[in-house]
C-alpha cells in the first residue's frame, strides 16, 4: 500500500499543529489550511473555525455540498482578505446546502462570499466589512447568492460594500431578515428574482436602502413576487461611492426603497425616516435611459401595494448629482412620500388605463408630524418639460390581495 | 483518528475510491487504471512520458494543440490525449467530443529559460490531468519536482517563483498560481456541475500538428489512428481562427477566438458567467450578448467606470478592454489563471473594437 501511505503524508503535512480536535486555528499559512479543508470536506460536514484572524491573500473556494462552515462568533473569528492578491471573491461557493454561520468576512478585494447556483443557501450571524469605510476600491457585494433557490439571510450585518451589502440575484424562494445593512451603496438588493420576503431588517447609512430591481440583458429574469415589511429604512443619506457604470451607480444618495420594474411587491408595515432623497419610488426601467435590447424584458411595475407605512422626513434634499434625483424631484420641494413615474405599458391598457390587477396601490400609510404625500411624476412628459405632475391618490386607491408568505423548508418565523 | 484527519484522508477519497493500490505501488498500468484507482501521488504513476523533461510522450499517448490557446503567462504548453485501448472519441460538430471512461487529458506548464530559444530549455512547473472517471471528469494538478524528474499531486494547489528570458530579451519574473481542484472546475464545471473538457472540440483541433511522420490534420490523423470516429474530412469541420496568425480569418474572427478560448469557458449560456448575460462563445452572433452597448450587472470597480462592455470605435471606453489590461484580483479578466496582461492579445481586441462601426446610446 505504498501509494496509500504516501497520500497519508503528502496530505496530512500542512495540517499538523491543531490543537483542538476538528477545530482550526488562525497559523503561518491560512489559505492552506482552510481551502484543503474545503476540498477535504464531504458532504454533511461541519468545518470549524476558532478564534482569531485567518489572514488570507487568496480567494477561498467550495464545490462540496451540504458542508457547514462556522466560526465562534462575527466578532470573535474573522477571514481577513486584506491585501488579497489572488480571486475576485472571498469564498466561492458552488454546491447546495451551504451553511455559512458566526464569523466575521474582512477586506475582500472583490466580493466577500458569492454562491452561485446552489439549492439551500444559509447565512446566519455572519458579518461582512469593508474597515476602511465607503470606498468605491471596496468589493461589489457582500452576501452575494445568484442563482440559487432557498436563500435564507438571517441576522448578518455588512457594511461598506460599494454596490450591495446584501445582494440577492436571480434567485427562487428568499428570506432575509433582521439583518443590518449600513454604510453600503445599497443596504439589500433584490434583483431579477421571485418570492423573497425581505422583513425586520435595518437599514442606515447607505446611499439606498432597499432596491427591488428587474434588469434585462439576464437569463433569469421577471422578478415579482416581493414582500418588504416592517423594516427600519432610515437616514440612508452616503454619498453614492459606487464605480461608475454600475446600476447602482444611478441610486440617489438619500434613498429609501426603490421598487423598479418588478410586478407583484408588497410593501408593508416599514418605517422610513429621513432619506432626504425620496422614501419611496416606484419606477419603470426606462428612467435609467439605459438601452433595452431584450424583447423578453418587460420594464414596468405592475401590481405593486404600498400599504401601512410609516414615513418621517425625509425628501427634502435631493441628491443633484444623479439624473434620477432631477427626474424624480425637478418639479417637487419637498418630494413627498412616495413617488410613482407614471409610465405604463401601452399594451396593456384597457379603455386607456391600467386593468385593475395591475394598478399601483397605495392605502393606509401615514407620516409622522404631516400628510401623507404621493406625487405622480409623469414621467412620459418630462423630456417635454412639460410633466402633469398629479398628486391625486385617488387612482391609486385600491388594495392587491396579500402576497403569500415565503416558506422554505425546515424554517421557522 | 481526527475528524479532521478523517476529511484529509477523504482529500483521496474526493478524488478516487480508496482502493486498489497494487502491493507493488504504483506502476504506470496499475495508475493508469484510472477509473477505479486511486489517484496517483506521483504524475510518473500513469506512465505518459517516455523523456518526461523533454514533454516526450509515451506511446499512446498523442500530442495535440488547438487553434488558439488560452493565455496562461505566456508559458508553453504541452498537451496529450491517452484513450484506453480500444475505445474510441465520439466526434462532435460544436460540443466537446464524447469521451470515454478512462481517458486522460494532460497539459503541462512549462517557461523556456529564453523565450527567444525556446527548444533549448525549459523549466516544467505543473502538470493538469482531467481523468474520466464512473462518477464523471475529476481534475488534478501535479507539481514538478526541482529535478524535474517527477510530479506530486498537489490538491490544494501552490504558488511558484519563476524567472524567464522574456522575447524581448529582458529577464521577467512571476509568482506563477498553480490552481487548486477548484479553481479547474471554475473553468471546465457547467451550470449542472458538470466537469468537462473545453479545448477537445472540431473547432479548436482542426489544424496541422507537426507529428513525427509529418504534418497532418489532427482530425484526420485521430480518424486515420482509430482514435476518433464520425468526424467529417477536416474541410467540413467547423474551424476556429488562429488568433495571431492572419491567413487563418480576419481581425474580427480572430478577435473572437481569442475570446471564445479565453473567456467562453464562463462567459456562454452554461458557463459560470452566465449571471452576467455575456456570452463571447465564437458562434454568438448579436452585438448585445457579445457585449455591444451592453451595461455591466454585477461588475462592481471592474466596471472601471465605464457605461458598457464594448463601445464601438472605442476600446479605451470599454469595459471588456479595461478588465483585460487588469491584473487587480477582482477587475482582471479571466479571474484565474493569469497573473500578467496578454499584451498582444489585447492589442487585437482593441483593433477590433476601433473598427467596430455604431455608436452606444
Amino acid at each position: 500500500m505504498r501509494c496509500f501511505s504516501l497520500a497519508l503524508v503528502v496530505l496530512l503535512l500542512p495540517l499538523a499543529g491543531c490543537e483542538e480536535e476538528g477545530v482550526l486555528r488562525p497559523g503561518a499559512n491560512d489559505h492552506e489550511t482552510l481551502q484543503q479543508a474545503l476540498l477535504a470536506a464531504q458532504p454533511g460536514d461541519v468545518i470549524q473555525l476558532g478564534e482569531g484572524t485567518f489572514r488570507l491573500q487568496r480567494g477561498l473556494s467550495l464545490t462540496v455540498s451540504r458542508v457547514t462552515l462556522r466560526g465562534r462568533g462575527p466578532q470573535a473569528t474573522v477571514l481577513s482578505f486584506r491585501g488579497q492578491t489572488e480571486g475576485s471573491q472571498g469564498l466561492l461557493v458552488k454546491a447546495d446546502e451551504f451553511l455559512l454561520e458566526d464569523l466575521g468576512v474582512e477586506d475582500t478585494a472583490g466580493d466577500a462570499v458569492k454562491v452561485e447556483g446552489g439549492k439551500g443557501v444559509t447565512f446566519r450571524r455572519v458579518r461582512v466589512e469593508w474597515t476602511r469605510g465607503p470606498s468605491p476600491d471596496n468589493g461589489a457585494y457582500g452576501l452575494y447568492p445568484v442563482q440559487c433557490e432557498r436563500v435564507l439571510i438571517e441576522d448578518c450585518a455588512v457594511s461598506g460594500a460599494s454596490d450591495a451589502g446584501i445582494y440577492v440575484g436571480q434567485s427562487d424562494t428568499i428570506i432575509v431578515r433582521r439583518n443590518r445593512a449600513e454604510r453600503n451603496v445599497a443596504g439589500i438588493e433584490i434583483e431579477n428574482s421571485k418570492n423573497a420576503d425581505v422583513h425586520d431588517n435595518i437599514l442606515t447609512g447607505n446611499t439606498g436602502g432597499i432596491l427591488v430591481f428587474d434588469l434585462p440583458g439576464l437569463q433569469v429574469k421577471g422578478g415579482r413576487h416581493v414582500r418588504v415589511y416592517n423594516n427600519q429604512v432610515h437616514d440612508n443619506n452616503e454619498d453614492n461611492f459606487a464605480p461608475p457604470g454600475n446600476i447602482v451607480g444611478q441610486v440617489p444618495r438619500g434613498t429609501g426603497m426603490f421598487v423598479m420594474a418588478n410586478d407583484h411587491v408588497e410593501v408593508f408595515g416599514n418605517t422610513l425616516r429621513n432619506n432626504r432623497t425620496v422614501s419611496l419610488a416606484v419606477i419603470s426601467y426606462l428612467v435609467t435611459g439605459l438601452p433595452i435590447e431584450d424583447p423578453a424584458y418587460d420594464p414596468y411595475p405592475e401590481s405593486i401595494y404600498i400599504h401601512d407605512n410609516t414615513f418621517e422626513g425625509g425628501g427634502d434634499s435631493p441628491d443633484p448629482t444623479r439624473q434620477l434625483s432631477l427626474a424624480i424631484g425637478i418639479y417637487l420641494r419637498p418630494i413627498p412620500d412616495v413617488i410613482y413615474d407614471g409610465l405604463v405599458d401601452p399594451k396593456k391598457l384597457r379603455e386607456g388605463r391600467l386593468p385593475d390587477e395591475l394598478r399601483l396601490c397605495i392605502r393606509n400609510n401615514r407620516r409622522i408630524g404631516g400628510t401623507f404625500g404621493f406625487a405622480n411624476i409623469d414621467a412620459a412628459n418630462l423630456p417635454s418639460g412639460m410633466p402633469r405632475i398629479s398628486r391625486d391618490l385617488g387612482p391609486h386607491d385600491c388594495a392587491h390581495p396579500p402576497l403569500s408568505a415565503v416558506s422554505i423548508p425546515g424554517v421557522g418565523p | 483518528m481526527t475528524r479532521l484527519a478523517r476529511g484529509v484522508l477523504l482529500v483521496g477519497g474526493v478524488l478516487s475510491v480508496v482502493a486498489g493500490c497494487g502491493a507493488d505501488g504504483p506502476g504506470p498500468e496499475v495508475c493508469r487504471d484510472v477509473r477505479t484507482g486511486p489517484p496517483c501521488t506521483k504524475l510518473s504513476g500513469f506512465g505518459l512520458f517516455r523523456r518526461p523533461e523533454a514533454q516526450e510522450p509515451a506511446e499512446g499517448v498523442w500530442p495535440f494543440e488547438p487553434n488558439s490557446a488560452l493565455f496562461s503567462d505566456y508559458t508553453l504548453k504541452y498537451r496529450f490525449l491517452y484513450l484506453p485501448p480500444g475505445t474510441q472519441a465520439q466526434y462532435s460538430e460544436d460540443e466537446g467530443f464524447a469521451l470515454p471512461e478512462g481517458t486522460i487529458l494532460a497539459k503541462t506548464f512549462a517557461y523556456p529559460l529564453d523565450a527567444r530559444r525556446p527548444t533549448e530549455g525549459i523549466r516544467l512547473l505543473e502538470t493538469r490531468l482531467l481523468i474520466h472517471r464512473p462518477e464523471g471528469w475529476v481534475a488534478l494538478p501535479y507539481v514538478w519536482d526541482e529535478a524535474q524528474q517527477d510530479a506530486v499531486l498537489r490538491p490544494v494547489g501552490t504558488t511558484i517563483d519563476v524567472s524567464w528570458i522574456h522575447t524581448d530579451g529582458q529577464r521577467r519574473e512571476i509568482n506563477y498560481v498553480v490552481p487548486n481542484t477548484n479553481q479547474c472546475k471554475e473553468c471546465h464545471e457547467d451550470s449542472r456541475k458538470v466537469l468537462g473538457t473545453i479545448g477537445v472540440k472540431a473547432r479548436h483541433l482542426n489544424r496541422d500538428y507537426p507529428y513525427p511522420w509529418g504534418s497532418e490534420n489532427q482530425l484526420a490523423a485521430w480518424t486515420r489512428l482509430g482514435l476518433l470516429r464520425g468526424a467529417p474530412p477536416p474541410e467540413a469541420a467547423p474551424r476556429l481562427p488562429v488568433w495571431d496568425d492572419p491567413r487563418t480569418g480576419s481581425q474580427e474572427q480572430r478577435a473572437r477566438a481569442w475570446l471564445e478560448i479565453n473567456c467562453a469557458h464562463c462567459h456562454s449560456p452554461t458557463g459560470s458567467a452566465r449571471t452576467s448575460g455575456l456570452d463571447l462563445l465564437y458562434a454568438q452572433q448579436r452585438g448585445y450578448d457579445i457585449g455591444v452597448c451592453k451595461p455591466p450587472v454585477a461588475a462592481g470597480r471592474g466596471s472601471g467606470g465605464r457605461r458598457y462592455n464594448i463601445v464601438p470605435g472605442r476600446p479605451d471606453e470599454s469595459i471588456l478592454v479595461f478588465r483585460i489590461e487588469s491584473t487587480v484580483p477582482d477587475i482582471m479578466m479571466p479571474e484565474t489563471g493569469r497573473r500578467l496582461p496578454h499584451t498582444e492579445g489585447i492589442a487585437l481586441v482593441r483593433a477590433w473594437i476601433e473598427s467596430m462601426p455604431g455608436t452606444c446610446p
